[in-house]
């Protein structure tokens, strides 16, 4: 594991520019710091902070200058209270100046290692680069990072810089473009990689969390035939990032037990199934493979011995164009492939193959066998992938495709022969067009909206966040999704309000019904994606005045059974009218109960309380017209002691200021509320339950 | 052994199962109905040259293909088959001119084995002498061959209930009028009693459907007798298949792909904008296809064993039941989750297909990918409306270049998506590409490794190819095209060693199956002197014109360049020079060895290539040994 360890120093611009997105600079170090907890014990970190109000750095003391740079933690191995500076940043009053940062960082690194464990060092600089920096004693800026970049080298620091930048409108155009090409002068001159984000939920993904070593899957020839081959090296490109495996508890240790794993193990045993008491041994196991309703035994030796066992090796098929190769073939993660580094012919031959294939949108096939013994070969597509970094070399990315056994025809029917009901008109094609058009997100000022690059899985944000929030605070709850983390998950209100227009447009040219289910259909299907439209328009607020009347129009003459999620409301209406058998009344209630639950249960933040109320208030009415008040006011008591304590409370309190209270006796004989413990719902109900 | 030790094949946790495997576990059962009439038998192909292939075998062919491809998919379903217009005739209900076809050791309606698949795939070889065939439908005669079919078909289907599982019954024929040789009253009435018999059977739940075989100067006229009898109606019919292809093996890929049933993965919600929400079925159109799970056996008996699982606590060695509670070291301390906790974690969203917006389709890279891709299709089943919409969104992104991102909240692993919107493709064996949209998996940043700045060095700016070098490879791009490439046309040779392995096994044979791998590269072609031209100017330009020789003195430089080595070396030869000074048969006849110091003992063992330790005594019987004494 050492092997790996990395030193990091984390260099933070709190000034004045910076407070908007300080809290998710906050979160994505914490991550950084949390992860490096877990998965790499032994990592060193540093912080420091520029733009601050004090000052504390050691070259300040010792030569004078660096202001308002606090060396917040010097580097050390990280620990569990390395996550607590970074949660409660000081915020700065004074402009950040990053190259001072960067010498502050350098330094740090310096007096810490010397000369030892080059190439380990990096330094993470995150600021808006907003504000001019000074200008040095002796010669230009560009010296200055000249010089700098000299000593990142000497010493083997590789330096990360996201510069984060919203669209603000006012910034001082002109020094932006000075810093910027300040920093891209350090890509060139030292190893440095310049990120630019224009969204906090991008800041999140643009920062390396997790430190991975890559290990080459394949390491020799790229064998174009026999004779001509290339050296490569072969990596993976995108490997998924599992949810951390969690280890099963058990409470059984005695409290006393220092040394207790608190683990719980699996254990497997096999039994013969005529005497279910006889265990059997392994030696006595063989495994038995499947062929239809056959179960072959085969043993190990016996299957080494026949087994399929291709020679070790990477060999081109052909190339091909690139239309042949559909995208949605790609079967896999993607690998990449490098030339040998340092092999100058490699590079220059890789090169040459990839611009041929990138100027003739070519690609190449490839079998490859990555390494002897392995069961199976690989048939995949090579692609290009020309750098646009001067000291990085070009390269190929390699996709896996299928075999015959791995693809299904189905066949599916033409949309030309769907009945023209279906076919939109050309009015429908124009509004769908306009949307496809409008919900841009390669906006043509400013960078792509949810680039993958730069876009955090929120899932795991959630389990680290709740994971340091139970480290503290061990009976929390789960916390709800970030708001820029929503970004991800939900389309962007804004975007949406934007093109309202656009968008009612579209609403206007289609409409959309909701079947009545058939009685046989399982309720299963509707589980999990109960108040799904309804969530849409907590989010949109106003339209949903729109949709009710257009979804309207058939649901009075066809037999409602079933309350669907698009207007609920009117379906329950319909079946509370239906007088074709009198279990409908019931049925209808006791759905709209369910819907009305389930809504809740998914309101995030208030954003279905709307929506609830319409329904509840429906629901009220028509208990009050069928005389079943005692149905509402149990269920709307149910509601308020399943939730009264949980963030669901605040609905409560809603519900007075919209009239909707228990069913008294004066509006229907058979309840057994007054009149006035109606009125004090829910003050009374409290009283009354305890 | 490791079977599998990349876990190339196999999954990597409960969970992840939810996604390669199809809800849909519906069974079903399918009786495969062969028209077995001489004219069957007929040359298929217009082409003189093409006589040996009759439609008779082109539906044997594609059988067979879906017989083996259950048995490896390890479907339950189950299969029957039956000829009709035949000669010989085997069923339960006695009746002429039909032929259920069966092996030892399996009902007539019954999962596929490696026996019926063997047995079949020759059947046509003794098929005149064992079944034969003939005209079951001739005037004169109230023989109604096609109706006794479809009763013992009907018969067969019998078991299993309608609710759980699909019947199907696939009728192969090239007559698109078998009543046309009979006249009058008894062909209305023999037309009348076959389509009752063709009713009822759809009745019990039973679909019936047609596969023609045609030759291209006579197409299949389904409007004559069949569309009554699948009750097919008006536009319907012209829709049915689109007209035979020019080559017979294009009608087979159009048999085979119309013999798989769809089966949908499940029905999501797609949410566009402000609550319109249509819906969508998704379908696995491509996963991995691994040679299925194993069984333990007894070894002894070879019969499978239970497996049972039992949790005990790591530190008192306790049973316990099932944790639902998990925990995660963290800062020197346990972090406990309870398994609603866990969930709760995970669900970022309601399982609902978010779109998020759209962007060109050259923001959607060649390493944005993850897995393989899922197929969505509209569907009008509970949302009417939502067909329309999707195909109007599907037309203007086609048109405008777009992809749609979307966020997909699925339960197993919530993630941005790409829907990349697919127009239909047909070629000359039917439907290549169906229309739809592929939602592809994008990976988040923490999915992504910047690899390539691994290796960059802050000074050295690398080579790039010059004009010349590309155009050199340009050149050779277009030597080694493939021409007609299309994906998938290889067999996974793994699988289908793996697969004839068992099939070997499974009927007793010793005779382990050759595969031939179709995943190497044509050798010959690759040897053609246009190739080798356009290779060698390529090396040249780019490697200069002694890059092997360099190649090997690098090669050559490495193996003796160590120290040790070298000395290694030298002294082996020192050892053999003086080794030769000595007669060493000589000295071994007259127990002279013991004489010699052990140094020149060493001599001798070293230059013999023999371990050189151990005492005085151990040398010389070493010595002796190897001389034969």
């Amino acid at each position: 594991m050492a092997r790996n360890k990395e030193a990091v120093v984390l260099l933070l611009d709190v000034g004045p520019s910076m407070h908007s997105v300080l809290p998710e600079v906050e979160r994505v170090c914490s991550m950084l710091v949390q992860k490096k907890l877990i998965f790499g014990k032994s990592d060193e970190v540093g912080f420091v902070l520029f733009g601050t109000d004090d000052t504390y750095n050691e070259l300040q003391k010792e030569v004078g200058g660096y202001e308002h740079i606090v060396v917040l933690r010097n580097i050390g191995v990280v620990d569990g209270n390395a996550v607590g500076f970074l949660q409660n940043l000081p915020r700065g009053n004074f402009p950040g100046d990053f190259i001072d940062a960067i010498v502050v960082g350098i330094d740090l690194l310096i007096k810490k290692f010397g000369p030892t464990n080059k190439g380990k060092q990096r330094i993470c600089l995150i600021t808006d680069a907003k504000y001019p920096i000074k200008e040095p004693y002796e010669g230009t800026k560009e010296d200055q990072v000249n010089t700098i970049s000299q000593m990142m080298q000497t010493h083997g620091i590789r330096l990360d810089c996201i510069v984060i930048r919203e669209k603000l409108p006012g910034a001082d155009l002109r020094v932006m473009e000075e810093n910027d090409s300040l920093l891209d002068q350090f890509s060139r001159k030292a190893i440095a990689k310049i990120v630019h984000v224009d969204s906090p939920t991008s800041l999140l993904g643009a920062l390396k969390t997790r430190n991975i070593s890559p290990v080459t899957v394949f390491r020799g020839d790229l064998e174009l035939s026999s004779t001509m081959k290339i050296k490569v090296w072969v990596y993976k490109k995108t490997s998924e990032e599992k949810f951390p495996t969690l280890k099963k508890y058990s409470g059984k240790a005695h409290s006393s037990d220092k040394f207790a794993t608190y683990e719980v193990k699996v254990d497997y045993e096999y039994k013969s199934m005529e005497d279910p008491d006889k265990v059997v041994p392994p030696e006595q196991r063989i495994r038995g493979y499947r062929y239809g309703p056959q179960v072959v035994p085969i043993s190990s030796a016996e299957w080494e011995a026949v087994k399929f066992k291709p020679e070790k090796g990477v060999k081109l098929l052909g190339f091909t164009d690139a239309s042949n190769i559909l995208r949605h073939y790609y079967m896999k993660d993607v690998y990449i492939f490098i030339p040998e580094p340092g092999n100058q012919k490699a590079i220059v031959a890789v090169s040459a193959i990839a611009r041929a294939m990138k100027d003739m949108n070519k690609s190449a096939i490839l079998r490859c066998v990555w390494r002897q013994g392995q069961g199976n070969v690989v048939i995949g597509v090579l692609r290009p992938n020309i750098s646009s970094v001067d000291n990085i070399p070009d390269s190929f990315y390699f996709n896996v495709l299928p075999f015959v056994e791995d693809v299904r025809e189905f066949q599916f029917p033409s949309f030309r022969s769907f009945p023209s009901s279906w076919q939109p008109n050309e009015q429908q094609q124009e509004a769908a067009d306009n949307l496809v058009k409008m919900l841009d997100l390669t906006p043509s000022e400013g960078e792509e909206v949810l680039q993958p690059d730069y876009t955090p899985n929120p899932v795991l944000e959630r389990f680290y966040h709740f994971l340091d929030l139970k480290s503290k605070q061990p009976d929390a709850d789960v916390p709800p999704l970030d708001r820029n983390l929503r970004g991800i998950t939900e389309p962007d209100p804004a975007v949406f309000s934007c093109h309202k227009s656009v968008i009612d447009n579209f609403h206007k040219n289609f409409e959309l019904k909701e079947k009545p289910k058939k009685k046989k259909s399982s309720k299963r299907a509707w589980r999990g994606k109960p108040s799904a439209s309804s969530e849409e328009e907590g989010v949109d607020g106003e339209a949903s005045g729109f949709q009710s009347s257009n979804l309207m129009k058939d649901s009075s003459n066809i037999n409602v059974e079933k309350i669907g999620n698009l207007n609920p409301v009117q379906d329950f209406e319909a079946m509370m009218a239906r007088r074709d058998s009198s279990k409908w009344v019931s049925k209808a209630i006791k759905e709209m109960q369910n819907h009305v639950s389930d809504l809740l249960e998914n309101s995030y933040e208030g954003d279905a309380y709307s929506k609830a109320i319409e329904c509840l208030l429906a629901l009220r009415k028509g208990c009050i017209l069928e005389q079943e008040p005692k149905e509402f006011n149990r269920f709307l008591l149910g509601l308020y002691e399943k939730w009264k304590d949980t963030d669901l409370a605040n609905f409560f309190e809603l519900l007075s200021s919209k009239n909707i209270t228990l069913i008294s006796q004066k509006e229907a004989p058979d309840s057994n509320v007054t009149e006035e413990d109606a009125k004090n719902f829910p003050v009374k109900a409290e009283l009354k339950s305890q | 052994m490791d079977l599998d030790p990349e876990g190339l094949f196999r999954d990597d946790s409960d969970s992840e199962s939810e996604f390669y495997q199809e809800k849909d576990f519906t069974k079903e059962f399918v009786v495969y109905l062969v028209d077995a009439s001489p004219k069957m038998f007929g040359a298929a192909g217009s082409d003189e040259d093409e006589k040996t292939d009759t439609h008779f075998h082109v539906a044997i062919n594609c059988i067979s293909q879906s017989l083996k491809a259950q048995i490896i998919g390890s479907s339950y379903d189950e299969v029957a088959v039956c000829f009709f217009n035949t000669k010989e005739k085997k069923n339960l209900q006695d009746l002429n001119g039909v032929y259920v076809f069966n092996v030892t050791d399996r009902e007539c309606l019954d999962r596929p084995t490696a026996r019926l698949i063997k047995e079949f795939f020759y059947v046509e070889d003794t098929f005149m002498s064992n079944i034969g065939s003939r005209y079951g439908i001739v005037s004169g005669s109230q023989e109604n061959s096609l109706y006794n079919a479809l009763w013992v078909a009907q018969a067969l289907l019998r078991k299993g209930s309608s609710k759980s599982v699909s019947k199907r019954i696939l009728l192969f024929t090239n007559e698109d009028d078998p009543f046309g040789s009979i006249t009058g009253a008894t062909k209305t009435d023999m037309i009348r009693m076959t389509l009752q018999r063709a009713k009822d059977a759809q009745d019990l739940g039973i679909s019936i459907e047609l596969l023609p075989l045609s030759r291209p100067d006579e197409g299949f006229n389904v409007s004559i007798f069949y569309a009554e009898l699948l009750g097919l109606e008006g536009d319907e019919i012209s829709h049915f298949l689109p007209s035979a292809g020019e080559k017979l093996e294009d009608m087979t890929d159009q048999l085979r792909k119309r013999m798989f049933k769809k089966r949908k993965v499940k029905t999501i919600r797609f949410s566009i904008a402000n609550g319109i929400c249509i819906e969508v079925n998704t379908y696995a159109l491509i996963r991995s296809t691994s040679p299925g799970s194993i069984m333990w056996l007894d070894s002894i008996t070879n019969l499978p064993l239970k497996t049972e699982r039992s949790f005990v606590c790591a530190d008192t060695g306790a049973l316990v039941e099932e944790p639902r509670i998990y925990f995660h070291p963290y800062k020197n301390e346990i972090i406990k989750f309870s398994t609603d906790e866990l969930s709760k974690i995970k669900k970022v969203s309601n399982g609902q297909l978010h779109l998020l917006g759209f962007k060109p389709l050259d923001c959607l890279k060649d390493y944005h990918n993850l897995r393989p891709s899922t197929f969505i299709f509209p569907t009008d089943e509970e949302v009417v409306g939502s067909t329309r919409i999707f195909i109007a969104l599907h037309r203007s992104m086609l048109r405008l270049q777009r992809f749609a991102l979307a966020f997909y909240g699925s339960l197993y692993r919530p993630q941005l998506v790409a829907l990349v919107a697919q127009d239909e493709i047909t070629g000359s064996s039917g439907q290549v590409e169906p229309p739809g949209m592929h939602m592809i998996y994008l990976p988040y940043s923490d999915d992504i490794r910047h690899v390539e700045e691994l290796h960059m060095s802050a000074d050295a700016i690398a080579p790039r190819a010059t004009d010349d070098q590309i155009k050199k490879a340009s050149a050779l791009l277009r030597r080694i095209d493939l021409k007609d490439f299309s994906v998938c046309q290889f067999t996974n040779p793994a699988l289908q060693r793996h697969y004839g392995i068992l099939q070997a096994l499974a009927l007793g044979e010793d005779e382990m199956p050759d595969i031939k791998d179709e995943t190497l590269p044509d050798e010959e072609g690759l040897s053609r002197p246009g190739i080798v031209r356009a290779l060698q100017e390529f090396k040249i330009s780019v490697y200069g014109e002694n890059y092997d020789q360099e190649e090997a003195n690098a090669a050559a430089a490495k193996g003796c360049g160590s120290e040790a080595s070298r000395k290694r070396k030298a002294m082996a030869e020192t050892a053999a020079r003086e080794s030769a000074s000595y007669d060493w048969a000589d000295l071994a006849e007259n127990g002279k060895l013991k004489d010699l110091t052990v140094v020149e003992l060493k001599y001798y063992l070293t230059a013999h290539n023999l371990p050189v330790t151990g005492k005085k005594e151990a040398l010389i019987s070493r010595i002796l040994t190897h001389l034969g004494k």
